[in-house]
């Protein structure tokens, strides 16, 4: 798409720009041609504030020799490079495309090392000390802001060292979570369930699946009230994989345990993302950094 | 005030009085900010778990102390003595210089109230809100008017070369400051840019990068422009190089932003634009360091009995030294190294602490005993001590960000046999430890040389008194 909004403004931004540059050689010439009267004492005799003068010494010859240089440098690359309005430059170099090509010679260069690594399954991957210390520094680099150095997670970001998966723990699974990246919605779910009395009712309903301590009063009252959940999180609370709907039952809280944090939930939802890593990861790197993250909890 | 009772043919000294000795208090609360956050980065418990004390809201706090509060009262006061001196007139409407100098501190003190509480439009060297921006604004004007009328008012034909300098500063800083502060209130202390997205970031480092070469360097050059030949007792080298770079350097400089967003959503022709032009910069720039040394010629002696002549010298040697480095820096190559690094710290901190901060100094010890009858400062000694202090201090200083700088760039982008990073952010930051506490040390040796500036100038003058100075007749000549 073209930077510009009308044929004006390059045009424009060319005129200016070789103008600029063309100006000051033209400066630099006139000056150097201008005849400065001096007397005896080499200065202008023009005196300000009692003995401020000036003499008129040439421009030194390396210092012009310098500014011509980096003038002729100026025109040599705005012809090689873009910088006059829409003209390309001759070299066709956009900030892009360096980038695409030193994406591409560097995924090339790796091509050898991974290829071994493709042809193996994820299980004994997870077991190739090689696969496993490339997998690491995968992890460290790409996975360990979000899920920890140790990819125990913290509050927002699942914990991938327990068994606890909340969109499938095997292999295939992994790697979709992993190249395609994860959204998590949970829609604000109050009215569904009832007045305030009924969320902090459906709230201890919901501690009691997993045995926290609750109100049994109110849990009672809540489990029918629960139908409204029971949606995505299934009738026994144990969640859905292939949806993303997590397990209430195992005292595992992604977004905060307790009665205040689960009422906070209900009322407003979540939504959680993960993003996509194929674009920043080959195939080759997702097979392996997944085998990493399977390995954590398959040993 | 006494500048109002005497007669017409003495010079409005008063106001200098004021704006030098603030500049030199000021400058020792910008640096000690500037000490304070530099021993932070090494021991981040000292931002003592407050907001109001911590590193993101003391760093603008300093950068403004030392760019706008320090600089700033240093070049009203410089401008304030040259435009007169070179005139040889007195000021034009001296009770709106008085006006400038007491705006300009209201100014400064809402800056120091307002960023540590959080308000900050979150441009840099452009942070304060947009009141303040008004006030900024309104008291730039009155200078103008107080230079300009100055000018106008002249006694001598020709136009001295400083006021070039600083009337290019004056003008230039007023269209600068109004394009790149225009916003939409939303509040008291809230605003939005009147830019979005990528055209925000180019008007801002427009603003920054001319901030930097018109605010912090034409400017100060025309500091250097009165005070190196007034101190040396020497005639400017050339009449010819001072047009040619200054009208290169005026022109060059306007362009030179987009090399602050090499390798980002601005498109490449700006980006392409702004390194060509940077490098443009290189001969204009130095230009004003050879007009400065060379000045010198015949009077190369006086270096080794005058520390207030080295001073001056010395600020020129960082100031070719930075403008080499900067076009360096701009050079795409080199820029996807050094940027975001402390080599751009570093980079900055040798022109400010070595050319602005050591021209600032020499000017205010030239200028301190005449402006109050003492024929020179109370201790000589003191500012042989705090030349070399202070010239320690930024040798420290600037070698430690080059190391680091230089180290954390080529750690970034280490790779491994199998394309991932061999380093991880944090492991960067820990290995700058060393070099942030001998930065830090650097600093603290220029702070302390800058607080026994303010003990000898406070002692000269108190033991001597504001001086009235006569207006000598234009010579026949001129």
């Amino acid at each position: 798409m073209s930077d510009f909004t009308s044929n004006f403004w390059p045009v424009f931004i060319t005129a200016i720009s070789l103008l600029g540059i063309f100006g000051c050689a033209l400066l630099l010439w006139r000056t150097s041609k201008i005849k400065v009267e001096t007397n005896s004492e080499g200065t202008s005799g023009h005196v300000w504030d009692e003995d401020l003068r000036e003499m008129n010494n040439p421009l030194p010859r390396w210092w012009v020799g310098m500014f011509i240089l980096t003038i002729i440098f100026a025109l040599f690359y705005l012809s090689a490079y873009p910088g006059l309005g829409n003209y390309a430059g001759k070299l066709g170099w956009s900030q892009n495309g360096q980038y695409d090509k030193e994406v591409a010679d560097a995924n090339k260069a790796l091509e050898p090392l991974y290829a071994k690594y493709t042809a193996m399954t994820t299980e004994d991957l997870a077991k190739n000390a090689d696969a496993k210390a490339i997998g690491e520094r995968l992890f460290m680099n790409n996975c360990s802001q979000c899920h920890g150095s140790d990819a125990k997670g913290s509050r927002g970001f699942p914990n991938l060292a327990d068994q606890d998966w909340i969109h499938g723990g095997s292999p295939e699974k992994i790697k979709e979570t992993i190249t395609g990246g994860r959204i998590g919605m949970m829609p604000p779910m109050a009215a569904a369930v009832g007045n305030a009395e009924d969320v902090k009712n459906v709230a201890h309903y919901v501690l009691s699946l997993s045995g926290s301590m609750h109100d049994s009063g109110r849990a009672g009252l809540g489990k029918e009230k629960f139908t409204a959940c029971a949606a995505c999180h299934g009738a026994d609370g144990k969640g859905n994989q292939a949806i993303g709907a997590p397990n209430l039952t195992d005292k595992i809280w992604l977004h905060g345990a307790g009665e205040a944090a689960i009422i906070k939930r209900i009322n407003e939802g979540k939504v959680n993302q993960m993003p996509a890593q194929a674009g920043r990861l080959t195939d080759a790197q997702i097979h392996v950094v997944a085998a990493y993250v399977y390995g954590l909890s398959n040993k | 005030m006494q500048d109002l009772n005497v007669s017409s043919n003495t010079y409005s000294d008063g106001v200098i009085r004021q704006f030098s000795i603030m500049a030199v208090i000021w400058g020792v609360v910008g640096m000690l900010m500037g000490v304070i956050i530099a021993a932070q980065l090494v021991w981040p418990e000292l931002n003592l778990g407050l907001p109001w004390t911590s590193f993101g809201r003391l760093r603008p706090l300093h950068t403004n102390a030392v760019i706008f509060a320090f600089g700033g009262c240093t070049l009203f006061a410089t401008s304030y003595y040259v435009v007169q001196r070179t005139c040889q007139t007195k000021l034009f409407m001296p009770k709106l210089a008085t006006f400038t100098f007491w705006a300009w501190q209201l100014v400064i003190v809402s800056a120091a109230i307002s960023l540590p509480l959080g308000f900050t439009q979150g441009k840099e060297y452009a942070e304060l809100e947009w009141p303040i921006d008004l006030l900024i604004a309104v008291t730039w004007v009155c200078y103008a008017i107080v230079f300009f009328g100055t000018i106008g008012t002249r006694k001598v034909k020709h136009i001295y070369v400083a006021n070039w300098f600083f009337g290019a500063f004056i003008i230039t800083v007023a269209l600068l400051h109004i394009v790149n502060s225009a916003a939409m209130p939303a509040g008291l202390m809230k605003s939005y840019s009147a830019y979005a997205g990528v055209q925000d970031a180019m008007v801002q480092w427009w603003y920054g990068h001319n901030a930097v070469g018109f605010f912090l360097t034409a400017g100060f050059l025309g500091i250097m422009y009165y005070f190196v030949p007034k101190q040396a007792g020497r005639p400017v080298y050339s009449y010819s190089l001072s047009i040619v770079h200054f009208w290169a350097l005026i022109f060059t400089y306007m362009w030179a932003g987009p090399h602050h967003l090499h390798y980002t959503a601005l498109p490449d022709w700006t980006q392409s634009l702004g390194m060509v032009f940077s490098l443009v910069l290189l001969a204009p720039s130095w230009g004003g360091m050879i007009n400065g040394i060379m000045t010198m010629s015949g009077a190369w002696h006086k270096l080794r009995t005058d520390p207030i002549l080295r001073f001056l010298i010395v600020s020129l040697s960082f100031y070719g030294m930075s403008t080499f480095e900067g076009p360096m820096m701009a050079i795409k190559t080199v820029n996807s190294l050094s940027h975001y690094t402390d080599w751009t710290v570093g980079h900055v901190h040798s022109g400010a602490l070595g050319w602005v901060g050591l021209v600032s100094m020499g000017a205010i010890y030239y200028m301190i005993p005449r402006l109050f009858g003492q024929k020179q400062m109370y201790s000589i000694k003191a500012i042989e001590l705090h030349f070399w202090l202070a010239t320690i201090g930024i040798v420290l200083y600037i070698a430690a960000l080059w190391i680091s700088g230089v180290m954390e760039g080529l750690m970034w982008r280490a790779i491994n046999a199998d394309g991932t990073l061999t380093y991880t952010f944090v492991e960067s930051v820990k290995a700058k430890t060393p070099y942030y506490i001998t930065r830090m040390v650097g600093g603290l040796l220029y702070l302390s040389g800058m607080s026994i500036m303010l003990w000898n100038v406070i002692k000269t003058a108190t033991s001597g008194k504001a001086a009235t100075v006569s207006i000598p007749a234009a010579a026949a000549h001129a």
